[in-house]
């Protein structure tokens, strides 16, 4: 058996502190052959990251790292950073995360991509590296790359700048890429662009990748083996079909069966994983897992299960009852059983009222220049003329890229004034004219819940203030507070004895419960919901999920549902609005826009959402997007969208005329209704020819 | 980006202005020129009095409005050299501050400089070895260096300066005024002059370099744990190189505005060293205007200043661009 290319055993990484250190990495173990393609899935805090910088010798100097880690059998953790720095870039290269902080402003890309070929090869010629640095960009799919390779980071896109980060990774033909979270800070349309462009640089270098993420889909699409991180552990490790279609450890079924699939989601409910990983500051003993793990035992709570290949198949499991689970007398529907689907009865549409209508809604931000003398520009339209309602007990999922003008909508609707243009009505009422003290009135039937828990709450007000505060804005009675305070509290599921405590002490689901708690005080009608589950870790979406659909159902609440996740949307919503730009260019009833999609926008969107199944992930055909969103403040004479659309492309002269020239009107197309010209032609995208579709540097 | 600099300029041209005639204004209203002409012995008639202040123009019985017009006039009108006309010894202003802008930048641009440039040195290297003992003790010199006022380090210096001559014999370091009388020759001047500024520019770069340490300091912390350290890093850059070609360059920006602004005014003098060390230079001049209710003495350093603002606003906004390819247009 040839020695694998990378060896990590026994891996410890422990930040000192005043207590103790921390331990973010105990004893992990992997490897990694030549040309493979790993996946290291966990949730924020796991290690994950920590122990791939620790391959690379980057963390601080601070962190004590102890067992071994060898690359192609020499030991790194002896290296001294000047023979770390000859590997590094060279041997084994690094994509980061977060692709605007990753480049440096003041150099240009191109720069930036000599710098990596120069440091490893003292007498290259400038000329040389230059055009190299070209070459490398038309790889990465940078269109024009002659020009680009002049450009400072701040012109580039996220995705542009992810490509260029991609492109500095294989400038050196590596053998080992480590791709951490790659595309988490992305759109899901650049992030299907990204793994590609990540695919083909492994094709390129032959290196081998080892990608790190918290997006179980990702990996089912790409990796060939999946390690399971949990407390700074590995708790699962094998062959990612095995992986996923049969999880042996507790922490993965939860894991794969509390993330919403967007080919199933909505006919089954998602299984919540409760509680929150472990203090790894003060680790108690025994299975890290085993207070969340409804299959735990007296010998989980007093020793650690050690990651073993027991059954001899190529998969390691650590877990005390792994045998039972291989042998099919523990089923993961036993551990973690659905909750029951609960039956919604919507009334007649025909017959009721919107709680909330927009019609041609308008919101347009002025582009101001000079500074002695202000005057407009241009403008941004964020939000150019959309048409929408929500009926009472019933979701509006709202979905685009950032961008697209959705948080500005859901904003429109908070703020209860008279629109640029078009009309919103609320509870029946034309919102223009509403009085002051009807405005203020109506406030209590529109509330919102924010995306980040923890920076939408006041960090040094008490939970049961946080909570009451909506009520001493119209003037409630103390003792009429607390007593709502208390039922608010039982009805998002937290105890009420936390009423007293701050909210650092809660964890993020728990937070966005109080969130959820202070926003259905004042008994709204309407719950405008911005991304309430995105910045929350996987495990713990799924609880919040299920708390919002249980509440609308009992309270008969309606909800504006924003969120970029179509999963999400097609797990709660009932009508789908789908923006572009400003626009709606698709709306209609979930079921018949996910089923039949009609605009080629949201046939892309769908197909760039991965699925967490690695069967039907690699079967799956992807419309990949090119470039990017084009700039709001652009006027655009015809579809805004034909500048990306991969339908445009298939047209035949006449009809691509008419999308550059004409405005498409939303139209009704069965159910739904479509802002597209060519809805007849959309058949066309479902025999395509992928390769002739993605984008290569032209 | 040419155009945007023509822009900043202009305003702040409309500043320097602005300000110039609020300051002769709340002189000519808050200064009594006259006092120093009465109750002298035999005292001066009060039509001579009156004489000698109108033709300096700070006659205090004409309007203020009227004399801030005569001045603007003035400055609009008369040649070059007599636009700020006279101060209360007769000297023409603008000849004046000449003569004294040129001995305070002598006295002040080689300390000024090695400030700025042991000041971003130690910053960083401060930053880099955070806590350390090394980075405690720049810390805390610094911090002494700050907190003690100029003059009580200029004396200090002065009495350790005389200490060593008294040690090895003979008057090796001078410190009073920018030469000594009677030297002839060429290469005796150049010596004595070097020797004359030992003491302010050591004076000077210790005072700079700890307030400059501070700021880099702190940016530098700020760009240390940057993404694109770590991905310099990651290249194969080793964390050295990383630092000083990734970190020090972006930390240099911000400290540009800061570096513009204090070269700028170098010339506009640092009262307490010219006057610890006797050197007849800007900021002396302006503390004498105050002293002796000189109204257009004020007036014309309070313009001069301004001038260097406006030069030295200009220059940063240059530097920034030249640092910081984000604010180009």
């Amino acid at each position: 058996m040839p020695e694998p290319l990378l060896q990590v055993k026994d891996l410890t990484v422990t930040f000192p502190n005043s207590r103790g250190g921390v331990r973010a990495v105990r004893g992990v173990d992997y490897t990694v052959d030549e040309g493979e393609f790993l996946g290291i899935v966990g949730e924020s805090g796991s290690g994950k990251s920590v122990s791939s910088l620790a391959v690379m010798g980057l963390l601080p100097s601070s962190a004590k790292i102890d067992g071994d880690i060898t690359f192609r059998g020499d030991s790194l953790l002896g290296m001294s950073d000047r023979q770390l720095s000859r590997l590094r870039g060279r041997e084994m290269a690094m994509i980061f995360q977060d692709p605007l902080s990753a480049l440096t402003p003041v150099y240009t890309v191109g720069q930036q991509i000599q710098e990596a070929l120069t440091l490893h090869d003292k007498n290259l010629q400038k000329r040389t590296a230059e055009k190299r640095a070209v070459e490398l960009l038309k790889i990465v799919g940078i269109p024009a790359p002659e020009r680009r390779v002049k450009a400072f980071p701040h012109e580039f896109s996220g995705g542009m700048r992810q490509r260029a980060m991609i492109a500095i990774a294989i400038a050196n033909d590596p053998t080992l890429i480590i791709a951490d979270e790659p595309t988490t800070a992305l759109d899901v349309t650049i992030q299907a662009q990204i793994l590609e462009v990540l695919q083909k640089a492994k094709e390129v270098t032959g290196a081998a990748v080892v990608l790190i993420t918290h997006d179980l889909g990702v990996v089912a699409g790409n990796v060939d083996r999946v390690a399971v991180m949990y407390a700074g552990k590995l708790v699962e490790k094998g062959p990612v079909d095995e992986v996923f279609h049969t999880p042996r450890m507790p922490y993965t079924m939860g894991l794969l069966r509390s993330v919403p699939n967007m080919l199933t989601a909505g006919k089954e409910r998602l299984v919540p994983l409760e509680g929150r990983p472990p203090n790894l500051a003060e680790l108690p003993p025994g299975c890290p897992f085993a207070d969340r793990c409804p299959a735990v035992q007296d010998r989980c709570r007093t020793t650690e299960p050690e990651l073993l290949a027991e059954l001899g198949d190529g998969r390691e499991v650590a877990c005390h009852r792994a045998d039972e689970i291989a042998a099919g007398t523990l089923k993961p529907n036993d551990i973690f059983p659905r909750p029951p689907h609960e039956e919604r009865e919507l009334k007649e549409s025909d017959t009721l009222n919107p709680v909330v209508r927009a019609q041609d809604l308008v919101r347009h931000f002025p582009l101001y220049k000079g500074s002695v003398f202000r005057r407009v520009v241009g403008s941004v339209k964020a939000v150019d003329g959309v048409d929408f309602e929500v009926l009472p007990g019933e979701t509006l999922g709202l979905v685009g890229e950032s961008g697209s003008g959705k948080s500005t909508t859901a904003l429109e609707i908070m703020e209860l004034v008279t629109p640029q243009r078009g009309s919103l009505e609320v509870a029946g009422k034309d919102v223009g004219t509403l009085s002051k003290a009807q405005r203020l009135q109506m406030r209590q039937d529109v509330q919102i819940v924010f995306q980040d828990p923890m920076a939408a709450v006041d960090p040094r007000m008490p939970v049961g203030d946080i909570i009451a505060e909506p009520l001493t804005v119209h003037k409630v009675p103390r003792a009429e507070r607390t007593r709502r305070v208390l039922e608010m509290l039982d009805l998002v599921g937290l105890a009420p004895e936390m009423t007293d405590r701050y909210p650092h002490e809660f964890s993020g689901g728990q937070r966005q419960r109080i969130g959820i708690a202070r926003s259905l005080i004042t008994n709204p009608k309407v719950l405008v919901l911005d991304e309430p589950v995105s910045a929350l870790d996987v495990s713990v979406q799924a609880g919040v999920m299920n708390l919002l659909e249980d509440l609308r159902d009992r309270l008969g609440l309606s909800y504006l549902f924003v969120a970029h996740d179509l999963a999400i949307i097609r797990e709660i919503a009932d009508k789908i609005a789908v923006m572009y730009l400003g626009r709606i260019v698709e709306y209609g009833p979930v079921k018949e826009v996910y089923e039949t999609p009609r605009h080629p926008y949201t046939r892309a969107l769908m197909s760039a959402v991965p699925v967490p199944d690695p069967a039907i992930e690699r079967e799956r055909q992807r419309i990949l997007l090119t470039g990017d969103l084009p700039s709001p403040t652009e006027d655009i004479p015809g579809c805004n969208f034909a500048s990306r659309c991969p339908l445009f492309r298939m047209l035949d002269e006449d009809r691509q005329a008419r999308c550059l020239g004409e405005d498409p009107a939303a139209v009704p197309h069965g159910g739904s209704t479509v802002a597209c010209h060519h809805v007849d032609q959309i058949g066309q995208l479902d025999d395509v020819d992928i390769s002739a579709l993605s984008p290569t540097g032209d | 980006m040419i155009k945007y600099i023509l822009r900043r300029f202009v305003n702040y041209l409309i500043l320097t202005v602005v300000a110039t005639v609020f300051a002769y204004i709340a002189a000519s209203l808050f200064f009594f020129p006259r006092r120093r002409y009465l109750g002298v012995n035999p005292p001066i008639p009060e039509d001579s009095i009156d004489g000698i202040l109108s033709a300096y123009g700070v006659n205090d019985k004409d309007p203020v409005l009227l004399r801030t017009w005569w001045w603007i006039e003035r400055v609009l009108f008369e040649p070059l050299s007599q636009k700020l006309g006279q101060d209360l010894n007769g000297d023409w202003v603008v000849l004046e501050i000449i003569s004294r802008a040129g001995l305070s930048l002598r006295l002040l641009l080689l300390g000024a400089l090695l400030a700025a440039i042991l000041g971003v040195a130690l910053g960083v290297w401060g930053a880099v070895r955070q806590y350390k003992a090394s980075d405690q003790f720049v810390s805390y010199s610094s911090f002494i260096l700050i907190s003690t006022p100029t003059f009580v380090g200029g004396v200090i210096l002065m009495i350790v300066a005389t200490n060593v001559n008294d040690l090895i014999g003979f008057q090796a370091i001078r410190f009073t005024g920018p030469s000594t009388p009677g030297i002839d020759g060429f290469f005796p001047q150049v010596w004595d002059g070097f020797v004359h500024l030992l003491l302010p520019t050591i004076a000077l770069m210790l005072f700079g370099a700890a307030s400059y340490s501070r700021y880099q300091r702190s940016l530098m912390l700020d760009v240390l744990g940057s993404d694109f350290i770590r991905t310099a890093r990651a290249k194969g850059a080793t964390r050295n190189h990383a630092l000083v070609k990734h970190g020090v360059r972006v930390a240099l920006i911000p400290m540009s505005t800061y570096f513009a602004y204090s070269f700028g005014t170098l010339v506009a003098g640092s009262a307490f060293l010219e006057i610890i060390f006797s050197w007849e230079g800007m900021g002396k001049y302006g503390i004498v205007a105050v002293q002796t209710s000189d109204v257009n003495a004020l007036a014309g350093n309070v313009c001069f200043t301004a001038v260097l603002l406006l030069f030295s606003s200009t220059l940063s906004e240059v530097l920034y661009a030249a640092l910081d390819p984000r604010v180009r247009v």
